[in-house]
């Protein structure tokens, strides 16, 4: 904030008839010229230039080097001119806001290039598989064996499916009636404290690592089975539901107590009993949210692997039966087959053991199974998420806002 | 208000008698519904505190600290795995923090007003995107683009410890494990500095503007001060969601069972999650007891962090 007294100093491009005066407005017209915003446009241009110029000389010439070095060389020839034209206050300022500007451009990095990845790599084997378009979806993974260009993932979307669904169907209930809890019945004595107590536990389970939820769905299942390698579908859709509930609680807690308390009082006037207040009337209207965020949670949790890598196991074929046998789902599956990583080619076909069938033989079948089922749980997540976003859309409550 | 209508006709046309008594059963239904769901939180946590310690007390036992004969040891085994899961979590955090930190400020004092939803949109889909798919595409294709990058800090800033040693292609070491659990805790940091740099009081940042402060002293001397807790609470939770994360170690990092501080190695860390999800599958007996000891551990921990988290939301709360 030294900034005051070296305006003084540089006197050569005052031209405001006021600059002449006293020191006190003499550095009001410096700290108002403000350059307009293309000023920066030329600067970035010229890092850019200078950035491309240097690297086509060190010969290591790259969109990605150029943009990262026209970035840095910005900063630099931004500020400095900033500096020379507005003084170092504004610089410092203009340095910031490019500063910014870049921690926002640097995270959409990321996120463009995983969507551009997997739309690229993943839609393309879901359209081209064989022997039909989009038979990936409608195919499993039986008698699917080295590098065979063949297979899909029908058994991992109904294990993910019926999965997610026990999960739903264990979280829902619970969390909806702990929120109606912490709402409408923990306001006064034991079940205050009661209330105060499942808040902070709700808070304790939001943290709970996913590894650990599998962890205890496993050693739940495993204290009370004979069979120490038992896996079935539900003990995953236990091990998440343990993740859903809290993110359950906490929207639809927050839907509940953005119900007016005029809405509740009229009721109970009218000698509406409370269950049925709660029921018709402020369940009623917090639905849209409740959904939304119901939908949210069930988003959350599909795509979560560790805890469904620990206790449903895989297998290659559709298993609709949630209490016995190992299922498959969309995550597990995409981590096996990355693991599996590139296959060994000895042949251009290999044969399917089990209907004779011949396919072609590709060695990176194993990672462009992984991108295809990773673009079909996206595919997944993105309607469940535009479907939340729908619902909050069209059906929010007309009184709130 | 129809809806409030409709109710007590029903009611009204039951006998009166009757209909106190469907009232009392129908009351009493729900609230022992909700009191129970309530307590079922209790039960669900108190379970997976009992079902961990239960099952962890034969790999406790057996070990060498306790019975002295067996052949591993509870801190060897568990120590270089915290180790790995810290150092990673804290790497991912060191970069996390200042780009979300940016992106936050971008958002909530930078962007136009009508882009700022829009853009703070964007950076929930990067929270919506499933972990599994981040290690995917962390192993498939980051790990060659970062190579150049570490070979150059190597070769460069070798003298810095954490960048020595030997870097070996394909680059599954710890730095680019952290690089991807940045990418994965920055929209959490990001949605809560957001939330809390909005709420800064709109007469405190005008007066700065109108004392002459240009956009950036406004931010450092309204804006950041006030927005400090929330800040960290955020680093804290992005913390616990690092420490916790398994797939994006998992499917990365080529493990290892050192305290080397060399993040460029391969082959030299790994981390609590990640190390169960890959023996769990043939594991048994004591070896799954010892897996579900640093489940615990990992519990611990992720809840010690998180209380520090929720402690500090708590004591800065009401002083904004």
């Amino acid at each position: 904030m030294s900034t005051p007294t070296d305006t003084s100093a540089s006197t050569s491009n005052d031209m405001r008839p006021t600059g002449s005066s006293s020191s006190s407005s003499a550095h009001r017209p410096r700290d108002e010229r403000r350059l307009p915003w293309y000023h920066l446009l030329l600067t970035g241009l010229a890092g850019l230039l200078v950035a491309v110029a240097v690297l086509a000389i060190a010969d290591a010439l790259s969109v990605a080097s150029a943009i990262l070095l026209g970035f840095v060389l910005h900063l630099l020839f931004g500020w400095g001119y900033s500096l020379v034209r507005e003084g170092p206050r504004w610089a410092k300022d203009r340095l910031m806001t490019l500063l910014v500007i870049g921690a926002f451009a640097i995270s959409m990095f990321p996120l463009l290039s995983l969507l551009w990845s997997v739309v690229a790599r993943g839609m393309t084997r879901v359209l081209a598989a064989k022997p039909t378009t989009l038979a990936f979806w409608t195919t499993d993974m039986s008698g699917i064996i080295g590098g065979a260009d063949a297979g899909g993932v029908s058994h991992a979307i109904v294990g993910t499916l019926l999965i997610t669904l026990w999960a739903s169907l264990i979280s829902i209930p619970v969390g909806l009636f702990t929120a109606i809890f912490l709402v409408e019945y923990a306001d006064q004595g034991w079940k205050r404290t009661l209330g105060r107590g499942v808040t902070f536990l709700v808070d304790v389970m939001t943290g709970i690592p996913s590894i650990v939820a599998g962890l205890f769905g496993l050693a739940l299942f495993i204290t009370f089975m004979p069979d120490q390698s038992v896996r079935m579908g539900i003990m995953g859709a236990v091990a998440l539901s343990l993740l859903m509930i809290p993110t359950v609680v906490r929207n639809s807690e927050e839907m509940l107590r953005l119900v007016p308390m005029d809405l509740r009082e009229a009721a109970y006037a009218l000698g509406v009993p409370k269950w049925l207040t709660i029921v018709k009337v402020v369940l009623r209207t917090a639905i849209a949210g409740l959904t939304t965020g119901i939908t949210l949670a069930i988003a959350r949790v599909i795509g979560e692997t560790a805890p469904l890598l620990l206790t449903v196991g895989m297998v290659t074929s559709v298993n609709w039966n949630m209490f016995d046998g190992r299922m498959a789902t969309l995550p597990t599956f995409i981590n096996q087959q990355y693991r599996n990583g590139n296959a060994n080619c000895m042949s251009d076909t290999v044969t399917n053991p089990v209907n004779q069938e011949v396919y072609a033989c590709s060695i990176s079948t194993n990672i462009d199974r992984a991108w295809a089922a990773a673009f079909t749980l996206i595919v997944i997540v993105m309607i469940l998420n535009i479907i939340a976003r729908l619902i909050s859309h069209y059906f929010s409550p007309k009184l709130s806002r | 208000m129809s809806t409030a209508d409709t109710a007590p006709e029903k009611e009204r046309s039951a006998p009166d008698t009757m209909s106190s008594g469907g009232r009392r059963a129908g009351d009493s239904v729900f609230s022992v519904l909700s009191i129970g769901s309530g307590l079922l939180i209790f039960v669900t946590l108190a379970a997976v505190a009992i079902f961990l310690t239960t099952e962890s007390i034969p790999a406790i036992t057996a070990s060498r600290e306790f019975s002295g004969t067996a052949e591993f040891s509870l801190v060897e085994y568990t120590l270089p795995l915290v180790f790995g899961t810290v150092l990673a979590s804290a790497i991912a955090l060191l970069i996390a923090i200042p780009v979300s930190v940016g992106i936050a400020l971008f958002i909530s004092h930078f962007a136009p007003r009508r882009m700022a939803s829009g853009l703070g949109y964007m950076i929930d889909l990067l929270a919506a995107v499933p972990s599994v798919v981040y290690g995917l595409w962390g192993g498939v294709w980051l790990v060659p683009k970062l190579e150049p990058l570490y070979v150059f800090l190597n070769t460069y800033f070798g003298w810095i410890p954490l960048f020595a040693g030997e870097p070996t292609a394909p680059m599954r070491n710890l730095a680019s494990a952290s690089v991807v659990l940045a990418v994965m805790v920055l929209p959490i940091i990001t949605a809560v500095s957001r939330e809390v740099f909005l709420q800064t009081p709109r007469l405190q940042e005008e007066a700065a503007l109108a004392l002459g402060a240009t956009r950036w002293e406004t931010i450092r001397t309204v804006v950041l001060p006030f927005g400090r807790g929330g800040v960290v609470a955020a680093s804290m939770l992005g913390l616990g969601r690092a420490l916790g994360e398994t797939m994006a170690v998992l499917m990365i990092l080529a493990p290892g069972a050192t305290f080397s501080l060399h993040i460029l190695e391969v082959g030299r860390h790994n981390s609590i999650a990640a190390n169960i999800a890959s023996k769990s599958a043939e594991a048994s007996g004591v070896d799954m007891s010892l897996l579900i000891f640093t489940g615990l551990v990992l519990f611990v921990l992720t809840f010690v962090i998180n209380a520090i988290a929720r402690w500090i939301v708590a004591r800065s709360g009401p002083k904004s």
